[in-house]
């Protein structure tokens, strides 16, 4: 083993052994129970005489809660209970809060003295149904007292602006300015100064399946059992139970396969304690699952909503010097994660660009709205955009091809430091733009342009995008924005079992991992059988709950893979070093003089002197006097993997150290024309290629990066949240908010460049946001390609055909 | 004062029930709650992603909007009935083959439809089944590997004794 000589990187590893399953496309293990319908999601799960509660939700953006009558609900048939925010004020404390001052922005599972957003709930019943359930909210009266309400994130930052907590004395939750490197040197000797202002709308997840909870509560014991298909963070799961108050080792979260995340399900313990909560005080078992309204609403998962000034310092021949951002971001009525997601785009705020220094300021804004939770890219997808879009008006105003501007400035040595700190592990981003620009067809396209241009009067756009995809979030980035607590770094690991029985079978347990239509079965299934060459088929995959699991943080950051990798190589070492013993003690020779081989152990270099696993397995379970006396009964081992790659942050946070460093790359090449009659988008074609390492099943990383495309373009064409200037909600169902369906998302050519981390497992990097977090930005480049012959340039998204239209208005173009 | 029902009388993959409903209660609920059959799932609730989708008389309707009510008398298919004497349904073996799924959720409602695209066209091209599919949303796939595997499906579905054949 080397070592790269940088403090705190892990030994560069040998990925030269052959592979056996990782890398193979196989049938993904999780699907014939999706398949028979038998999925066992949260819904599927409610059993006779399981109670349903239902939220009543706010119609109002920002009121004062005057006074609230549940009588007559109460006497409705078939309700058990009814709870309104006050009491639910008394019956929980204030939910898990990552954010910056939660004292002064208190966010409660109901609103207990004002509403702050449409949709917030405000009271919950509790019924034999939920059609019962419903009839009942009907029947209790609020009275509000409305307030002004304010729904724009520059405006809530403005003087008089009303206040979402009055508490906090301000709307703006955090503000900060960071100086990475010798920015105004940079500058100072740029040539050209290239400015925008751009406008990033809030989409979500939205997964076809809502939040939902079942919860019960054992008076005898003070325990509460709760299934649901959020996540249950073993490393966290003191703060839900806080929230439930009892101590964490008298909460047993059980998680569940959820029908999609996309982000949307981490850490959505809301629903999880209304139905906690109501199980309490009803001592009979509730379920909470939310409804469309209630997701799109009050889900606590809007995405990013953002406001750029940037400034990129150019050379003239096209060398990229510095660039200074300055973001606003409106998180909404609450802020439960801080502000990580400007974590996410410090991680990889460069891009895949040699840029020297980084100013980045960042103010997070209270608005009366929903606020912002996770959608896939985590905030990163949004830095991605703003960069590209700038290295594209750059280009447009030097005069230079944006491709070349782009191989310009590519970073070409690994593993490099950004000027945030964090780190880039490797890659190769010409050989991916190279492949890239060979499936779009790039020149024959770049003809047809002009072809349909000159002779049709047809404008296609042609948008080439080259962006980094960081993976392997280490919780760091929730920190550091503050100078006070200096926490020691954050391992954030990752836990897994492995259990071979007496007759060789593998169960797999996973601890905080939920089945989220990502894989973790097969993922782990690949990676036990490449440890022991046996059918990815055979093992078994546990979903352990919180209570008593060994330490973990689960999906988000695109983690998964790489960490359950770490795992299960580390658990697969100890079982077979008592594996090795006691085949040893069988043959009679020295464990040294044993090696692994198809799926046992045999005296190295001969395979007619060998123990099978099974063989092995069998005599450790029943038969351990035939061994030892140090040597126990049974065939098991767990593995802690902690975040292989993470470095404190300084003290001035100058340098904020390694904290996402599996850094991929992708490059997306869609080709659009642009109706400018109609101002709608079509899409004549679209390449993608992506490097996120070494792959552990090529068709299901292929999967990803279409599914996240297709959430890309709705986040570029379609999907936005829209709150009107009085803060009413005008998307509140799927009528209004646009996912795109199979005619709005084209056949994606996909290809792959495997350049492997030389830090992790057979050199994996997570993968799983990749679509998502290229799209926005290609799509907006080819948009704007297609436009360029009449001076228009897009720069807000969602670019709906208003916008277009408005766009092409402004230029003086008909629209 | 007890709620109004009424008697609904239906076949659901090919098993007649009898039932007293709410006239209220939906057809989504009547199949999950009332006789267990949950692989119908439950999506937007109001008639736009189709993850509810059934047959209905071999017609593809969304459970979620429509009431059990309006069921009686008919022969409604769900995803319990694709598979037969423990073989997966060539339409769901080739989802697992192609990858056509990810978490499954409009997965059910997704082969419901794509039935009903095989009975009305055994032979479609991939830009019809695109265009046909576009009634039902999937969140996870972009529809590619779906569209891949309904063809495929096809295929196998026309030329059931070659299938055989190759199996043996």
């Amino acid at each position: 083993m080397t070592t790269t000589g940088h403090a705190g990187a892990p030994p560069v590893r040998d990925h030269s052994a052959k592979r056996r399953w990782v890398g193979q496309s196989i049938r993904r293990v999780e699907d014939p129970k999706f398949l028979l319908g038998r999925g066992g999601y949260i819904a599927d799960r409610i059993t006779p005489g399981t109670l349903h509660a239902a939220v009543l939700r706010s119609p109002h953006p920002h009121a004062r809660i005057l006074r609230i009558e549940t009588a007559q609900a109460l006497a409705s048939p078939g309700v058990h209970a009814v709870i309104t925010g006050q009491e639910a004020a008394e019956l929980c404390d204030p939910m898990p809060d990552f954010g910056p001052d939660p004292a002064r922005h208190t966010w409660r599972c109901l609103a207990a003295d004002k509403v702050r957003y449409v949709g917030e709930g405000v009271a919950v019943v509790v019924a034999d149904s939920r059609y019962l359930a419903e009839d009942a909210l009907e029947l209790i009266e609020v009275e509000y007292e409305p307030l002004p309400a304010v729904t724009d994130p520059e405006r809530a930052l403005a003087d008089g602006s009303p206040l979402v907590h009055e508490a906090l004395e301000s709307n703006c939750a955090y503000e900060r300015s960071f100086d990475f490197g010798d920015v105004e040197r940079d500058f100072a000797e740029a040539d050209v100064v290239v400015r925008d202002r751009l406008r990033w709308h809030r989409s979500g997840g939205q997964p076809l399946e809502t939040v939902g909870a079942i919860a019960e509560y054992e008076p005898g014991t003070g325990s509460f059992t709760i299934d649901t298909n959020t996540l249950s963070f073993t490393s966290y799961l003191f703060m839900a139970a806080a929230t439930l108050k009892v101590p964490a080792n008298k909460l047993d979260i059980r998680p569940v396969p959820a029908g999609g995340s996309f982000g949307s399900k981490l850490f959505a313990n809301k629903p999880a304690v209304i139905a906690g909560m109501c199980a309490r005080k009803t001592g009979r078992r509730v379920a909470y699952l939310e409804d469309r309204a209630d997701n799109i609403a009050n889900c606590d998962h809007h995405g990013s909503d953002r406001v750029y000034e940037v400034e990129l310092a150019m050379m003239r021949d096209g060398t990229m010097r510095s660039i200074k951002i300055d973001v606003i971001d409106d998180y909404g009525a609450y802020i439960q994660f801080g502000v990580g997601h400007h974590g996410n785009a410090l991680a990889q705020v460069v891009g895949p660009y040699t840029i020297g220094s980084v100013r980045y300021r960042v103010r997070a804004a209270l608005t009366n709205k929903n606020q912002q939770g996770a959608y896939r890219g985590f905030g990163s997808e949004v830095n991605n955009w703003m960069l590209e879009q700038m290295v594209d008006k750059a280009a447009r105003e030097l005069g230079l091809d944006p491709v070349a501007v782009r191989r310009k400035n590519f970073i070409r040595e690994f593993p490099h430091f950004i000027p945030t700190g964090n780190v880039y592990d490797s890659g190769d981003y010409e050989r991916v733009l190279d492949h890239a620009l060979e499936l779009a067809d790039y020149g024959h396209w770049r003809a047809e342009q002009r072809r349909l241009r000159e002779q049709e009067g047809r404008y296609i756009g042609i948008g080439v995008i080259t962006a980094q995809e960081r993976s392997v979030f280490s919780a760091t980035e929730f920190w550091f924005w503050f100078d006070e607590p200096g926490a020691p770094v954050t391992s954030t690991p990752e836990s897994v079992s492995l259990k071979v029985d007496a007759t060789g079978g593998i169960t797999a347990i996973l601890y905080s991992c939920a089945f989220w239509g990502n894989s973790p079965e097969t993922m782990v299934a690949q990676l036990v059988a490449e440890e022991f060459d046996c059918s990815p088929y055979d093992v078994s995959v546990v979903y352990h709950g919180s209570r008593d699991g060994l330490p973990a943080t689960g999906p988000g950051g695109s983690r998964t893979t790489v960490m359950l990798a770490g795992a299960v190589e580390g658990a697969a070492g100890k079982i077979k070093e008592k594996a090795r013993r006691a085949a040893a003690h069988l043959l009679e020779i020295d464990p040294d003089d044993m090696e692994w081989s198809d799926g046992g152990f045999q005296v190295r270099g001969d395979p007619e002197r060998k123990k099978s696993l099974a063989e092995i397995a069998v005599m450790l379970h029943l038969f351990k006097h035939s061994f030892p006396e140090d040597m126990e009964s049974g065939l098991d081992a767990s593995k802690v993997f902690d975040h292989p790659y993470t470095t404190m942050p300084s003290a001035d946070r100058k340098d904020l150290g390694v904290f996402y460093p599996f850094v991929g790359h992708a490059c997306h090449v869609p080709v659009v024309e642009v109706d400018t009659e109609t101002g709608v988008v079509t899409f004549l074609h679209y390449a993608a290629v992506h490097d996120c390492g070494t792959l552990v099943n090529p068709r299901s990383l292929a999967g990803h990066i279409v599914g996240g495309t297709a959430q890309g373009i709705g986040t570029a064409l379609y999907e936005e949240f829209v709150y009107d200037e009085d803060g009413q909600l005008l998307s509140s169902s799927f009528m209004d908010y646009l996912i795109p369906t199979a005619m709005e998302v084209p056949e994606l050519t996909i290809g792959h460049v495997e350049t492997p981390s030389p830090y992790t497992p057979h050199g994996i990097k997570g993968g799983g946001e990749g679509g998502r977090m290229m799209a926005p930005a290609a799509i907006n480049a080819a948009v704007n390609d297609a436009l360029a012959p009449l001076g228009v340039r897009l720069t807000e998204l969602p670019m709906t055909p208003e916008r277009i239209l408005a766009a092409l208005r402004a230029a003086g173009t008909t629209g | 004062m007890a709620p109004t029902t009424c008697t609904i009388r239906l076949t659901v993959n090919g098993q007649p029930h009898v039932a007293k409903v709410e006239p209220r209660r939906l057809l989504v609920d009547f199949l999950r709650e009332d006789l267990g059959l949950v692989g119908t799932h439950i999506g937007c609730e109001h008639g736009v992603c189709g993850t509810c989708t059934v047959l209905l008389n071999g017609a593809s309707i969304r459970s979620c909007i429509t009431l059990a009510v309006q069921a009686d008398g008919a022969d409604i298919s769900t995803v319990e009935g694709l598979a037969r004497g423990g073989e997966l349904h060539p339409l769901q073996d080739e989802f697992s083959a192609k990858q056509g799924l990810q978490c499954g959720y409009c997965t059910p409602g997704m082969l419901m439809r794509a039935c009903e695209i095989l009975a009305e066209n055994p032979d479609p091209t991939p830009e019809q089944v695109r265009s046909a599919i576009a009634s039902n949303l999937c969140r996870c796939t972009g529809y590619q590997f779906i569209i891949e595997a309904v063809i495929s499906a096809a295929a196998r579905m026309r030329a059931p004794a070659a299938t055989e054949e190759v199996v043996s």
